[in-house]
């Protein structure tokens, strides 16, 4: 029964990762060239003030893939492997949760878990350090924003499983109801505190100015950061709704009663 | 031990038994949080091939996109 669920998942996760990429490629390919213009623009504007000062001006290193792979295949390879890892773990989870959470179909599980995971791994870590296009974000923070960024993550999941077993827990005193509200309470408020207590980063690149104070390069332009997120958002939303989606109908054949001949197949 | 209500219905019953689950299930969450790790983070903020930078260059797009830090 695991293996089946895991195969249908990754199968899930996979179709979604296609989605996400055709999404991607066609929303969110011309706000990443036009945020790697203004990187290389302003590149060229801070090395000949360098020049100007005297300072020697900084190096370039050379890409061992052009921006046409970067942006298609390297961008197709990417989103799929993530919507195929995310599937696999979706299985998981769903696997754990089956015979766990009383009164809910298969199919309503798979998008309840779905929702979970879209939550958990990508929406609150988003909420504390949004995804950033090109240009912003020094290269000397990287480690520091990493670590964080994966501290969120997993402070997110595991407030996330927490609260469900919360809610399970305070069910049979309180009711679906009080115990959803009191459970998803203890979720914001552990969420916040979290939030509050890791540092913040703003990178993004102010105007460039001259030793008089005359701006010589513009800082990076506001509409392409706030595309690049909502599209970023609305690329999970389509991978985390395309996986409960596929996997749901899937769940229904395999762990519906009555309909035993198609558990075994496979 | 059981604190949970037994499910009122035959919906969704099943409880998955056995320690070759756990090991499908455990080795299907690490095979994952690998490939999580590659396409996301790894030759960033950590690198397990040194200073080489194939994989971030390649995946390079999908991980800003993602919400992965990066550069
Ligand atoms: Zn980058």
């Amino acid at each position: 029964m695991e293996k089946q669920i895991i195969w249908r998942g990754i199968l899930a996760g996979a179709i979604g990762g296609v989605f996400a990429f055709v999404f991607a490629r066609i929303f969110a390919e011309p706000q990443i060239q036009r945020a790697i213009d203004y990187e290389e623009g302003r590149d060229h504007a801070q090395s000949a003030l360098d020049q100007a000062t005297g300072l020697a001006a900084a190096h370039e290193h050379a890409d061992p893939f052009s921006r046409a792979v970067q942006g298609n295949i390297g961008l197709g390879i990417g989103l799929i492997l993530f919507g195929v890892a995310m599937g696999a773990l979706f299985a998981v989870a769903y696997a754990l949760c089956l015979g766990r959470t009383g009164r809910v179909r298969p199919r309503t599980l798979a998008l309840l878990v779905a929702g979970g995971g879209f939550l958990g791994i990508y929406l609150v870590p988003f909420l504390k350090y949004p995804a950033n296009p090109p240009a912003i974000g020094h290269e000397d923070t990287i480690r520091e924003r990493g670590t964080f960024f994966l501290l969120m993550v997993t402070a997110s999941v595991l407030f996330l499983v927490l609260t469900g077993w919360l809610g399970r827990r305070l069910q049979p005193r309180f009711g679906t109801w009080n115990a959803a509200l009191i459970a998803g309470g203890v979720f914001v408020a552990a969420t916040a505190i979290v939030m509050l207590a890791l540092p913040s980063f703003s990178e993004t690149p102010d105007a460039l100015t001259d030793t008089t104070g005359r701006i010589v390069f513009s800082g990076f332009p506001a509409d392409v950061l706030s595309h690049f997120r909502l599209y970023s958002v609305g690329a999970q939303l389509i991978l985390w709704g395309a996986i409960g989606l596929v996997f749901a109908p899937m769940a229904e054949r395999l762990l519906s009663p009555g309909k035993p001949a198609a558990a075994v197949s496979v | 031990m059981s604190s949970m209500p037994h499910p009122t219905t035959a919906a969704t019953p099943l409880v998955i038994p056995g320690s070759k689950a756990v090991l499908w299930l455990v080795g299907t969450a690490l095979l994952a949080i690998a490939v999580y790790y590659f396409v996301g983070v790894d030759q960033g903020a950590w690198s397990v091939f040194g200073n080489d930078t194939h994989i971030h260059e390649l995946v390079h797009d999908g991980r800003h996109f993602l919400g992965f830090p990066c550069h």
